[in-house]
């Protein structure tokens, strides 16, 4: 077997550097292409089909062309490649193409290739902006009506865990409780404690002008407790658990695993989503909790550094001007992020596809839409208690 | 093209023991695989035959004993220089088809690496390698909305864009349809006829590994080691062992059929 790649024929002379060891001729409607000597390509690589129908076209166009090898000593899968392009190309621009004198074994290459057309091309038809629009809107529209869907299975499943019909493992719920609040804690106390010092800081450059320095403990309380600790601490567990939870289901369906769970006629919204929801409605409170108490502590130190102000003068201070309602208002918002950020991780990680890039959208997606939902609904918040005077 | 004494084998395994941490999988494991031959790797369910495929592609290290491919050892660290392609292609198990890109763009991405083709040779490459493995029209789409079997077959296509010498398939015809397995056990043997082409394959399927193999080694599971090493057909006759015959004559061992007949 004389022409394998790689094993040029000894007595052959090296391969020509420029010209390419084939021959075009154009005789009436037909093109005869010859290919001769050793097919060596480098790697610049072999002749490409267009280069050589544009020669053709240059010629005359042709209809018929007849591609000869019968001087061929060495060929390689390159020139397989190129004569397969040769005649899928020219079919295309109308011309037809016929082999004579190929090695059998290059011919049976070629066969291979050549012996069956499958799937056709996806249909990729230009689309007019205003169909763009149409499906554009109907898809939010349907997004918004599987949201809803996806919040009525919860409660749905959460119905069912509150009359202990749930079939969830137990273990799950201390396992995502732990994942979600302990381990979360410490990222939590950090970033509070430092945003009740930044706002005791701009707090305290500004009321020194006035010569208001103990109301600093007043603004880093209220904004803490009202505000900052719920707004912070779901923003954190947003980027945090929100994407885990996202990334994971999504990585879940890639692997079948939801399909496995609802051929055992087992909801993910039951066995998943709930838990999940469950889990981050509890711990955020208490994370609240503990963010209250950074930040206000983060205040303490800066005001007792920077304003020559005791401590058990800022905690009394503190303590006058916060009242329990305060705390009500912050604990109830951080109880609906928690739910919030639970939900939509879930929903986007079930909607995700199926793929690696997929896996990645949905833990990016479950980010931003949580943060946009944290700042809607504290907005919300702020309307209501606004209209309800607390 | 005959192979001499002087060239060195394609491929060789010396006293290859595979481990992970104290579970030893396989111990003492040699063989070499001739040029030009195509090499089954056969055994039963977990008794690692992935695992070798992995070390001798260089993906795992071995716990001893070493694995050469053309004379570079695999374990080596100026064999994983990535600036070059290795001289071989793989198949995965799975696929392993990047899901971020189309299918045609999995295929052309080590023409990309490591060849300067005009974007036209690049064309023609990957339409033949998808027409190859029967997936003509299929470069626009995506790896997701492709069935398993055509997964695998579009991987297939990304080991072959290279065009390398050596070729590793796990699993080749598994999730195929009778009739694209005997098309890709055709291919695999027109790639060793025309190209020269060896091919190193994990397989189950008995009707392949008697189509195509002409050579194997067989890993037992219980005893953790390769037990025969020969032609498939010679060893479901007369191999010695009859855990061997077993196995090659589906669970029905044949007579041991040493003394003629």
């Amino acid at each position: 077997m004389g022409s394998a790649a790689n094993k040029p024929d000894s007595t052959s002379p090296a391969a020509a550097t420029s010209d390419l060891p084939w021959t075009l001729r154009v005789a009436g409607g037909t093109a005869e292409l010859r290919f001769a000597g050793d097919w060596q390509s480098g790697a610049e690589g072999p002749v490409a089909s267009p280069e050589i129908l544009d020669r053709l076209a240059a010629q005359g166009a042709p209809r018929r062309l007849s591609v000869s090898g019968a001087a061929l000593r060495t060929w390689n899968n390159q020139l397989a490649a190129a004569l397969f392009g040769l005649q899928q190309n020219a079919r295309r621009r109308g011309i037809a193409t016929e082999f004579t004198d190929l090695p059998p074994d290059l011919a049976r290459m070629l066969a291979m290739g050549g012996a069956r057309e499958e799937p056709a091309e996806p249909d990729a038809r230009a689309r007019s902006l205003l169909v763009a629009v149409g499906e554009g809107v109907l898809q939010r529209l349907r997004a918004t009506v599987e949201v809803c869907t996806s919040i009525g299975a919860v409660v749905l499943a959460a119905l069912a865990a509150a009359r202990g019909r749930a079939r969830v493992r137990t273990g799950d719920y201390s396992a995502l409780v732990r994942a979600a609040g302990a381990d979360a804690l410490g990222i939590v106390v950090v970033v509070n404690f430092l945003v009740g010092a930044i706002l005791a800081f701009i707090g305290a450059v500004q009321l020194e002008q006035f010569g208001a320095q103990i109301y600093v403990a007043d603004v880093v309380g209220i904004a803490t407790a009202r505000e900052m600790a719920a707004i912070i601490t779901a923003i954190v567990l947003a980027g945090r658990t929100g994407a885990a939870f996202a990334s994971e289901i999504a990585a879940m369906q890639g692997n079948d695993e939801i399909d496995a769970l609802r051929t055992l006629g087992v909801s993910p919204y039951e066995y998943l989503v709930m838990p999940r929801v469950f889990a981050l409605s509890v711990v955020m409170p208490f994370l609240y909790v503990f963010a209250c108490a950074v930040g206000i502590l983060g205040g303490l130190v800066i005001a007792a550094g920077m304003l020559d102000m005791t401590g058990g003068a800022y905690v009394e201070e503190t303590r006058l001007a916060i009242g329990a309602h305060q705390f009500v208002v912050g604990g109830l918002k951080s109880l609906c992020f928690g739910a919030l950020i639970a939900i939509v991780g879930c929903h986007i990680g079930l909607q995700a596809g199926r793929s690696a890039a997929d896996v990645g959208r949905a833990a990016t997606s479950a980010v931003v839409v949580s943060i946009l939902g944290i700042i809607l609904i504290d907005a919300v918040f702020a309307v209501c208690t606004h209209v309800l005077g607390v | 093209m005959t192979e001499t004494a002087a060239t060195p084998p394609c491929i060789a395994v010396e006293n290859l023991t595979m481990a992970f941490g104290d579970h030893v999988v396989q111990r003492d494991v040699s063989f070499r695989v001739r040029r030009r031959s195509i090499f089954a790797i056969i055994g039963g369910s977990g008794s690692g035959k992935s695992t070798l495929l992995k070390h001798m592609v260089g993906l795992l290290a071995p716990a001893t004993g070493s694995v050469h491919i053309e004379g570079v050892d695999m374990a080596a660290d100026d064999a994983r220089d990535y600036r070059r392609p290795y001289p071989f292609g793989v198949l995965f198990q799975g696929g392993a088809l990047w899901s971020s890109m189309t299918v045609g763009e999995n295929v052309a991405l080590p023409l990309q690496l490591y060849t300067r083709y005009s974007a036209d040779a690049m064309a023609d490459q990957v339409a033949f390698k998808l027409a190859l493995v029967g997936l003509g029209g299929a470069a626009a789409v995506s790896p997701a909305d492709l069935s398993g079997g055509m997964r695998k077959r579009a991987a297939l296509a990304r080991a072959l864009a290279l065009d390398p010498q050596i070729l590793f398939l796990d699993e080749p015809s598994a999730g195929l349809d009778p009739i694209n397995s005997r098309r890709l056990d055709d291919l695999i043997l027109q790639l060793r006829e025309a190209l020269g082409v060896t091919i190193v394959v994990v397989t189950h399927e008995l009707a392949s590994i008697f189509a195509i193999a002409d050579d194997c080694i067989f890993l037992d599971t219980e005893r953790k080691t390769a037990i025969a090493h020969g032609d498939p057909k010679v060893l479901r006759d007369h191999s010695k062992d009859p855990t061997v015959r077993e196995f090659l004559s589906r669970g029905a061992p044949a007579p041991v059929a040493e003394g003629g007949g």
